[in-house]
């Protein structure tokens, strides 16, 4: 198992290296720089600031140079906010964005779960019919039409929760319902396919021929079977929810990591483009590196490559 | 001898898009206490249907008893429900199942999978239901149990999963075995010793078993009746012996002369039976198997044939046996292996409607 995770975190650091070395070249490539606006600078300033920052050397010295700074996790100053690092950004933003991401994920999860599973026991019945419509409301509701509905509904005419701000954890709520509403969506229809899958297998009669009830039947028998596509769901979903919040944290006025990514781009604000993509790219590479290692506990015939023989 | 099992005029139907496919249609037979009775037949006869349908475990819907019924120890289950269900399957009757591979749990021990039965069944503690999972695994022959029973399906081969099959099915002593085709996923060594094991297990648990195939060998290997199914109905039922060396439907011919012996030619062509089994959405009119019976009487174009019986035991469900029918001579491979039997009775009888 160590030499399994050893192994992963090996091909995690070239992975991360290739993400950074495509970025920063793309990003190069790119019209335009961080000190381009529409007041014209006069040169000799764009030339100090250049040299300041450092963008007057060649680009092989700008790349080592960046490449070391990130060995030593410090991503630079952001070129746009003042006296304010990458690192500083990210410490600020990232906690809240988590927080939402998580609940996000929470409520996708356990909600779309649920669905599945009653769609999938009922199935072709009223509550497989609801459950689907419900689904299918999900995943082709862009979440920012869903955020704008939730705001107005459940905010504005029936005043149950607060219009936007990041305060208490009722401001919590709404955008994270919003964001969760397209994921729970495909994991509810998921859960249900792989559900109706598992239940046509033959040691589900097994189970029944033993004289199990059913509800026995369903939680040790069929959801552990059928949940092995939704773990592997889970590593895109995370990082699609942490990067995806950007939308949502503008629409209800929270000071996210997202929003950072978004503005960081317009503005050619290198060093946040880059150490915003770099911190992503971590947590999607961990999440990934998570699901190989559930899956291993969840189901037994899958041997991770290192993992003892008969365990 | 004790009957364990009874069915009456089994009726089972499916509804489909296509209409209501009546997959067993009239079914009846008994069983006795640690009595083999082997029901054979060719794909979509009705045999594993007949078969659930005594666990209750088809599917419903679509499927559906439509009528008779099946008695267990002389009590009706066809109108119970499914919690009164709950506690015949596993302890009354259990079930074997075609395909070791895809009939464990992949994702459970084999231990727990045995225990499951035994918690619910006996009320055992975990400790003890463990322990009880061991002596059966040692029972069915899996060597070091202790150690397997902490293991996964797929740590065991297929034979062994098919004993460890059988070790879930016996777990909590059922009187009922019901074993569908539980060696025809297997190789052949492997199929001998499971039929041995289970030959061996029925004498020490004097558990009755009925036993689902289409392989005659394994039938003369373990059964003492044969009930053979054609189109949802059984066409003809008798001792083993009866039905092997004094068959008297054409379509039990048909499948005697289709099975290959040792001493048959090299250079003979195998005999089969022409043609496919009918659409039971419509059932034919008459007899079912009419149209791909070469000894086909007019009548069974008209009318479906009454059962007559041959001996005490032994039943056929064919004009054939009519005091009116032609005399007729069976096909070749049959004849070679016919005797005469000493219960047959003198005529056949035709057995009246309400048996």
């Amino acid at each position: 198992m160590a030499k399994y995770i050893g192994k992963r975190l090996l091909y995690m650091i070239l992975s991360l290296w290739m993400i950074v070395s495509a970025t920063f070249f793309f990003m190069r490539i790119a019209p335009g720089n961080p000190f381009a606006s529409e007041k014209k600078l006069p040169p000799e300033i764009e030339a100090n600031l250049n040299a300041h920052f450092g963008l007057d050397k060649p680009w092989y010295a700008q790349y080592w140079e960046y490449l070391v700074r990130i060995v030593n996790w410090d991503f630079g100053p952001s070129f746009k906010y003042k006296s304010q690092t990458v690192n500083d950004l990210i410490n600020e933003g990232f906690p809240v964005s988590f927080l939402l991401g998580m609940e996000a994920i929470f409520i996708a999860v356990a909600l779309g779960v649920l669905l599945g599973i009653i769609a999938a026991l009922k199935h072709n019945r009223w509550p497989d019919y609801t459950a689907m419509i419900i689904a299918v409301l999900g995943i082709s509701v862009p979440s920012f039409i869903m955020a704008s509905f939730l705001q107005y509904f459940l905010a504005i005419k029936m005043g149950i929760f607060p219009v936007a701000r990041w305060e208490s954890f009722m401001h919590t709520i709404l955008p994270a319902l919003a964001l969760a509403s397209t994921p729970m969506a495909f994991i509810a229809r998921l859960t249900r396919s792989s559900m109706l899958e598992v239940l046509a297998n033959d040691y589900i009669k097994t189970a029944k021929s033993k004289g199990l009830s059913s509800g026995v039947i369903t939680i040790k028998h069929t959801i552990r079977n059928a949940l092995l596509p939704v773990v592997t769901y889970m590593g895109p979903l995370t990082a699609g929810i942490l990067t995806g919040s950007f939308v949502i944290e503008r629409i209800f006025g929270i000071p996210g990591l997202g929003a950072h990514f978004v503005t960081s781009i317009n503005n050619r604000d290198y060093t946040v483009i880059m150490g915003v993509t770099v911190f992503y790219s971590i947590l999607l590479l961990v999440s990934i590196l998570l699901v190989d290692i559930a899956y291993g506990i969840i189901d037994p015939r899958i041997k991770l490559a290192g993992g003892k023989k008969g365990e | 001898m004790e009957k364990l099992l009874e069915v009456k005029n089994l009726e089972v139907s499916f509804q489909t898009y296509g209409g209501t496919v009546k997959a067993v249609r009239g079914v009846s037979f008994d069983l006795h206490k640690g009595e083999t009775l082997a029901i054979v037949g060719e794909s979509g006869s009705g045999k594993s249907v007949t078969s659930q349908s005594i666990m209750k475990l088809i599917p419903m819907p679509p499927g559906q008893i439509s009528g008779g019924q099946i008695l267990l120890n002389g009590d009706d289950i066809v109108p119970k429900t499914e919690k009164q269900m709950e506690k015949i399957r596993g302890k009354e009757i259990s079930m074997i199942f075609q395909d070791p591979m895809t009939s464990l749990n992949p994702t459970m021990k084999i231990g727990n999978q045995i225990t499951e039965g035994l918690i619910k069944h006996q009320n055992m503690s975990k400790q003890d239901a463990k322990n009880r999972a061991i002596e059966l695994l040692r029972l069915v022959g899996i060597p070091m149990p202790e150690k397997r029973v902490n293991q996964y399906p797929h740590e065991f081969s297929g034979g062994m999963r098919q004993r460890a099959m059988i070790a879930i099915a016996l777990a909590a002593n059922p009187k009922l075995l019901i074993a569908d085709e539980p060696t025809t996923a297997l190789d052949v060594t492997i199929q001998a010793q499971i039929l041995e094991l289970m030959k061996d297990l029925q004498s020490k648990m004097d558990t009755s078993i009925i036993f689902i195939t289409h392989d005659l060998g394994v039938v003369a290997n373990v059964a003492d009746r044969v009930a053979v199914m054609y189109a949802g109905q059984i066409v003809e039922m008798g001792t083993v012996d009866e039905i092997f060396y004094d068959p008297r439907h054409p379509y039990t011919w048909g499948l005697l002369a289709s099975m290959p012996s040792v001493d048959s030619d090299d250079s003979a062509e195998l005999a089969a039976i022409p043609g496919t089994p009918p659409d039971l959405t419509n059932p034919p009119k008459g007899d079912a198997f009419a149209a791909r019976n070469s000894y086909a009487l007019a009548i069974d174009f008209e009318e479906e044939p009454p059962m007559f019986q041959i001996s005490e035991t032994h039943f056929a469900k064919t004009w054939l046996l009519h005091p009116d029918a032609p005399k007729v001579e069976p096909p070749e491979a049959v004849k070679k292996r016919m005797r005469q039997l000493s219960s047959t009775f003198e005529k056949p009888v035709l057995v009246k409607e309400g048996k």
